[in-house]
């Protein structure tokens, strides 16, 4: 039907109101401070540009140190860049350093029921799982590809895709080869949007949310072949330290991981994420060999550095001895191998909280998938869990001082 | 399901409150679990004979909005559910919905094609529902003229929600066929007339290629003439709306059929019913609106073309045509001027008088003049008034020169009949008259002797400020008057004649804002806008007055906030206030920060207003968000670093603002505000910048945004840019593949028209902005090569931008800037990268030799750059 006869114009009015003026004179202003401040930088540029700067001399090796420096710095944002053009085991590499790695737990940190959460891992392989362009693909800590499939997650399968379709999720997640689910552990970038400077608490409050915004949770299908779930998360209160040891999970569990709630998602190793086992929560509390079975010794993977060095995988890396250089030769090393050693128990002392070992004996080379050395820590909770393990009361017990301490407070000042 | 849909619908509508609550709530629980069902038990309802009237009506008016939304996102979310139901369910609907328009209740056939029309437009162009139309015109030649008005409602409904390239010719025929037919005089029965006539309406936009073809194009005309004709009222209204709709949609097809259009709109304006007469102006009104538009394509610099050619029908039509109009500016409705929403024939016969001074210019003078000195004496006060308001409609469109002489004698008979005439409607548009001499015949840019002088000024000013207290309508011309008169000086200096009275002008605005009938005629606003005028046009001299208005304002915005318990319509008045009172201080605020003189002593009172305008954001409103988002804006540039200690408190609303998609004014200005506060801050706008990216990301990748926003968003990625350095590496992997992507969009656009030219050219230059913020940024840092990858789709850009050939200025100046740039911050990386581009030497030469300084300087700057980079 046709619009009732409306004034087509105000009448007596004029064209524009006092409002309308004063927001296209704000946006006049603003583009004009806008142009000043182009103008500005431009000049300033300008005068670097026509007083000649000696042209920067670098050294060759000066500048290969500084890219390395600034590969370090890269953020997750180009891990889902770099993630769909990988090539090569360099970059292979490279994409592997942007995990976020535990350490292992020697000693119960303290506030573990305020500042922590805890959860069952589980069992299987550490992996990235990126999904965007209609295809998802996972790859475990070394970067090699583990699958390559369509998910229900965002863009995560041909017929999935909303929004720009390249942009970009990753999870972090354990593929657990029993019944083929991807667990999640944390989300690291959700729809393109980067959770990476979030807290690890409101990273986990999304992985529950956003899950459930997809049908990334659905049973196996032609779209989405497989499963993808949460992994319940508890604070370290003593009922949530029960929950995540001994509680039931669909999954067969390797250990604890204990994250700080305040901890940005951060790659390489960080304190901020601990990981503890012992025999009820995994079955495999104490390395074993390259053939599965547990040696009489306690083995270290270590890389080999410039000048024979014997370094861990920590940043900066611990060094645990060296070769000298006739052998090196006669064995025909090169720097970043990877070599196995024994250590002989009487021969570690520990020094402010550092692991010292007199002897190394050379064993071998580990699996070539290894992509890297044993952090220190881990060495430290190996040797640890051969002597003097950090038990499941320990924590409990350390959670309760902690409750103590928050009581007693008072009392305390008043000493 | 159980529920008794006829009892529930009928509760839907009980008096009772609680029972009404308690049906909808029932009505929403049965949609929410079982939609199909639900539908379907609602065309059956609205299908069946045996249902009362109001239930049936009910159930088709919620089948209508469960099919569609005045909202962009919630209407897809309709269209998607309808398409995802059950073929055999939609079936079925649809066989109850085209049954019901055979029902003997009208309201129940009337809303049936209603809901049949949402359906169509939703299925039609999926290509689903072919049959519809084919049946529709089927039924046309039904015997019972009821089935048949319900037929071509319904045609006419589907024409409005259809878009026609979704119906292909053959079909456009057809129901073209039948609504003419339906019109056509030999038609008995005037509901199918009336019902043809109204869907002709919406059909028109199908009709291109009949309107190319004289026959039927000839035929359209004269049963719709015909139609102007009609014993019935509404069936002539509805034929004149549809000459209105013909007039813009057809323009160049109208030179055959103007002599006769005349002939019928004459005789409507001098006899007809009103609602026929408004129309039959309307046909003419928007006549001017085309040939406005063309001759403005003629007289623009670029095309100096039009698509259209311009027939001059206005001019042709001239000597018939005025005395016509100036006839109905005497039909004047008693205290039409206290009526905000009064139209009446005087109102559109004046109000087309000024569209056709607009489209002739000089040639309206002559034949309006006699008429204003015949009756501008009159004893009759509609004579005085009709006088002096074709006097004021005809200021605006012919030159000063032809006006001055006139002007100059008529300034004094209007000071006296302002403070004199016994009438208010005389005053009224007097002060009104005054207002539209000061807006287009005052001021610097005129190059015609001043009419107003020193002399003249302040009799001028005694006039308007005794106006003032007058009746709220004649007191609110009486400030719009002097809006206007402060305007023309704004370039004025020292010099301005209104600085020895800038106190007494304050305070008599001041003294309006408290009338206590300030709230009648938006008396109020009006004086607060004049005075932002006011405050705009002051100088070095009058800025201590503007200073003492600072405390004053803030009073009555602190009044404002310690009210309490107030009730809705309290709560909008106030709130109506606060955006005043903000708007005022935030033109104080830019007045007084941007004068070196002032800005000090001004800024003591920062703390202050900065409170008053964060307890203002607490009372969350939207529009006085607005305005006070301006003035901080404002507050931010004049406080420069030190609006940082400002930020904790002031962030949440600033997130708020840009999270506002629905009001998207409020978004931009936001977005803007984002950009005063990078250039105040700088630097320490980093750690809000997480949070901020992520809300413009976000308002980019959402589909409910305005468009509009969107170029001001890119800007703004290259304010923060530039604000906070290298601290940018961490959203580029973001900002820039949306940027890249707008590039592609924005570089091959071909724009059909005009609007959608501006709207690209807005989107480039915001990108454009966005590249440069972003390389100036990073120059100098060790990070440049980041932003090395992203080089050559920039230039690709630039390259496209240069083939294109429909880049303004100010892209033009934009585009080299950002080339320049490109050198600059990539230095000896860029000088191939830059060689190898296809066009940018090019570019830069025909940038060298602009006219334009600004493209030029930009250009002389990009030289500079590049001969810098090629040398290494």
């Amino acid at each position: 039907m046709a619009p009732p006869p409306e004034p087509r114009r105000p009448y007596k009015r004029p064209a524009i109101s006092d409002q309308q003026r004063r927001r296209e004179l704000a946006l006049q202003a603003q583009s004009a401070r806008r142009a000043d401040a182009q103008a500005r930088a431009r000049a300033l540029a300008s005068s670097l540009l026509t007083t000649p700067t000696p042209p920067a001399v670098t050294h060759c090796h000066e500048e290969e140190h500084a890219e390395e420096e600034q590969e370090q710095e890269h953020t997750v944002a180009d891990v889902a860049a770099a993630a769909s053009k990988l090539r090569g085991s360099d970059a292979r590499r490279w994409f592997a350093r942007q995990i976020m790695l535990p350490e292992w737990m020697v000693d119960a940190p303290p506030h573990l029921a305020s500042d922590w959460h805890v959860f069952a891992r589980p069992s299987g392989k550490r992996c990235l799982v990126v999904s965007s362009n209609g295809i998802t693909i996972s790859r475990v800590r070394n970067g090699s590809i583990l699958h390559r499939f369509p998910s229900a997650l965002p863009n995560g399968s041909k017929r999935d895709i909303s929004g720009p379709a390249s942009s970009y999720s990753i999870l972090d997640c354990i593929f657990h080869e029993p019944d083929q689910t991807y667990y999640i552990i944390d989300m690291i970038c959700w729809r393109g949007y980067s959770l990476y400077d979030c807290t690890a608490e409101f990273r986990f409050f999304w992985v529950n949310s956003k899950l459930t915004e997809t049908s990334a949770g659905d049973p196996p299908s032609a779209n989405h072949r497989y499963r993808f779930s949460a992994v319940p998360i508890y604070e370290c209160t003593l009922e949530g330290l029960q929950a995540a040891y001994s509680g039931s999970t669909p999954y067969v569990k390797d250990g604890l991981l204990f994250y700080n709630k305040h901890a940005h998602y951060q790659a390489g190793i960080t304190p901020l994420t601990l990981a503890w086992k012992d025999e009820t929560c995994s079955q495999y509390v104490i390395d074993t060999d390259g053939k599965g079975e547990v040696p009489n010794e306690q083995h270290l993977v270590l890389e080999l550095q410039e000048e024979g060095k014997l370094v861990t995988s920590d940043d900066p890396p611990v060094v645990f001895g060296s070769l000298d250089n006739e052998f090196i030769q006669k064995s025909n090393l090169r720097t970043g191998n990877l070599l196995r050693f024994a250590v002989r128990d009487e021969s570690v002392r520990l020094v402010d909280g550092k692991m010292q070992t007199g002897e190394l004996q050379l064993v071998g080379k580990p699996n070539r998938a290894r992509a890297f050395a044993d952090s220190h820590s881990k060495a430290l909770f190996q040797y640890a869990a051969r002597h003097a393990p950090l038990r499941i009361d320990d924590l409990i017990a350390s959670i309760q001082s902690n409750n103590m301490e928050l009581e007693s407070t008072d009392v305390e000042m008043q000493d | 399901m159980s529920l008794d849909v006829t009892q529930v619908l009928l509760s839907a509508q009980s008096a009772d409150g609680a029972i009404r609550k308690h049906a909808e709530e029932s009505l929403k629980q049965f949609q929410e679990q079982n939609l199909p069902g639900f539908l379907l038990s609602l065309s059956s309802e609205l299908a069946n004979e045996e249902k009362p009237e109001e239930s049936r009506r009910l159930a088709g008016l919620i089948l209508k909005n469960a099919l569609d939304a005045k909202e962009q996102h919630r209407k897809n979310e309709l269209f998607q559910r309808w398409l995802a139901l059950d073929a055999g369910a939609k079936q079925q609907i649809k066989g109850l919905l085209l049954q019901t328009l055979t029902s003997p209740v009208a309201s129940a056939r009337s809303t049936a094609s209603q809901v049949i029309a949402k359906v169509a437009g939703i299925e039609i162009p999926q290509k689903q529902w072919p049959e519809l139309i084919g049946s529709l015109l089927s039924s046309i030649h039904q015997v019972q003229p009821n089935v048949k008005q319900a037929t071509l409602e319904t045609l006419g409904y589907l024409c409005e929600e259809v878009s026609p390239d979704a119906v292909d010719q053959d079909q456009v025929n057809k129901i073209l066929t039948a609504v003419v037919q339906g019109m056509n005089a030999s038609e008995a029965n005037s509901d199918v007339r009336l019902a043809a006539t109204r869907a002709l309406y919406n059909a028109l936009g199908f009709a291109q290629v009949n309107f190319s073809n004289d026959m039927e194009r000839d035929y359209i005309m004269r049963v719709v003439c015909e139609a102007t004709q009609s014993p019935e009222v509404k069936i002539r209204q509805a034929a004149f709306e549809c000459l209105v709709a013909i007039s813009s949609t057809y323009y160049d097809k109208l030179a055959a059929y103007m002599q006769d259009i005349f002939n019928i709109t004459a005789k409507a304006v001098r006899g007809d019913e009103e609602s026929v007469a408004l129309q039959a102006i309307e046909f003419w009104s928007s006549i001017c609106d085309e040939e406005i538009d063309i001759l403005d394509e003629y007289s623009s610099e670029f095309t100096a073309d039009s698509d259209v050619p311009c027939y001059y029908f206005i001019k042709q039509a001239l000597p018939a045509l005025v005395p016509m109009l100036l006839e109905t500016l005497l039909k004047q409705e008693e205290d039409q001027d206290l009526d905000e929403g009064a139209w009446n024939l005087a109102m559109a016969g004046g109000t087309c008088l000024g569209l056709v001074a607009r489209t002739v210019g000089d040639d309206i003078v002559p034949l309006v003049m006699p008429f204003v000195e015949e009756n501008i004496t009159k004893s009759d006060w509609r004579q005085r008034e009709a006088a002096t308001y074709a006097f004021g409609s005809i200021l605006e469109g012919p030159s000063a020169d032809k006006l001055a002489p006139l002007v100059n004698v008529a300034l004094n008979f209007m000071l006296t009949a302002l403070t004199k005439d016994p009438s208010n409607h005389v005053k009224d548009t007097t002060a009104w008259t005054l207002g539209r001499i000061f807006e287009f015949l005052h001021g610097s840019a005129l190059e015609t002797p001043p009419i107003i002088t020193a002399e003249n000024c302040q009799q001028i000013l005694t006039v308007l400020l005794h106006s003032m207290k007058d009746v709220p309508n004649v007191a609110e011309k009486a400030c719009g008057a002097l809006y206007f008169l402060a305007q023309g000086y704004v370039d004025a200096g020292s010099a301005s004649p209104l600085s020895p009275f800038f106190q007494d002008i304050v305070q008599n605005l001041l003294m309006v804002t408290h009338r206590e009938d300030a709230g009648e005629s938006r008396l109020r606003t009006a004086a607060y806008e004049t005075l932002n005028e006011v405050v705009r046009c002051s100088t070095e001299e009058t800025a201590p007055i503007v200073m003492q208005l600072v405390p004053v304002i803030m009073m009555e915005l602190h009044q404002t906030l310690e009210a309490e318990k107030l009730s809705t319509d309290e709560r909008e008045k106030r709130s109506e206030l606060q955006g005043l009172l903000c708007g005022c201080l935030q033109v104080i605020i830019q007045k007084l920060g941007g004068m070196e003189s002032t800005k000090y002593s001004f800024l003591q009172y920062a703390d202050q207003i900065m409170d008053l305008f964060l307890r203002v954001f607490a009372c969350r409103n939207a529009t006085v968000h607005e305005e006070a988002m301006l003035a901080i804006g404002a507050l931010a540039y004049a406080a420069g670093p030190n609006f940082a200690k400002y930020m904790a408190q002031f962030y949440q609303y600033l997130e708020m603002g840009l999270q506002n998609f629905e009001e998207y004014q409020v978004c931009a200005i936001t977005v803007g505000v984002v950009g005063d506060l990078c250039r105040a801050l700088e630097d320490k706008i980093l750690p809000f910048c997480d949070g901020i990216m992520t809300q413009l990301l976000k308002d980019l990748s959402s589909n409910q945004l305005h468009r509009s926003v969107k170029p001001p968003i890119f800007s703004c990625f290259g304010d923060i840019a530039l604000a906070i350095g290298e601290n940018f590496e961490k959203y580029l992997i973001y900002a820039m593949p949306m940027l890249q992507s707008a590039a592609d969009l924005s570089a091959h656009t071909t724009a059909t028209d005009d609007e959608m030219l501006d709207y690209t050219n807005q989107l480039r230059n915001g990108i454009l902005e966005a590249y440069s913020g972003i390389l100036q940024g990073f120059k100098s840092s060790p990070k440049t090569q980041l932003l090395m990858p992203y080089a050559p789709h920039i230039l690709q850009f630039l390259d496209a931008l240069y083939n294109g050939k429909d880049m303004d200025d100010t892209v033009m100046k934009t585009a080299i800037g950002v080339l320049g740039d490109l050198a600059d911050t990539l230095g000896v990386h860029a000088g191939p990268l830059i060689n190898q581009s296809t066009s940018s030497k090019a570019f830069l030469e025909e940038c060298l030799a602009s006219d334009d300084p600004l493209v030029k300087e930009s250009a002389d700057w990009a030289s500079i750059a590049i001969t810098r980079a090629a040398s290494g």
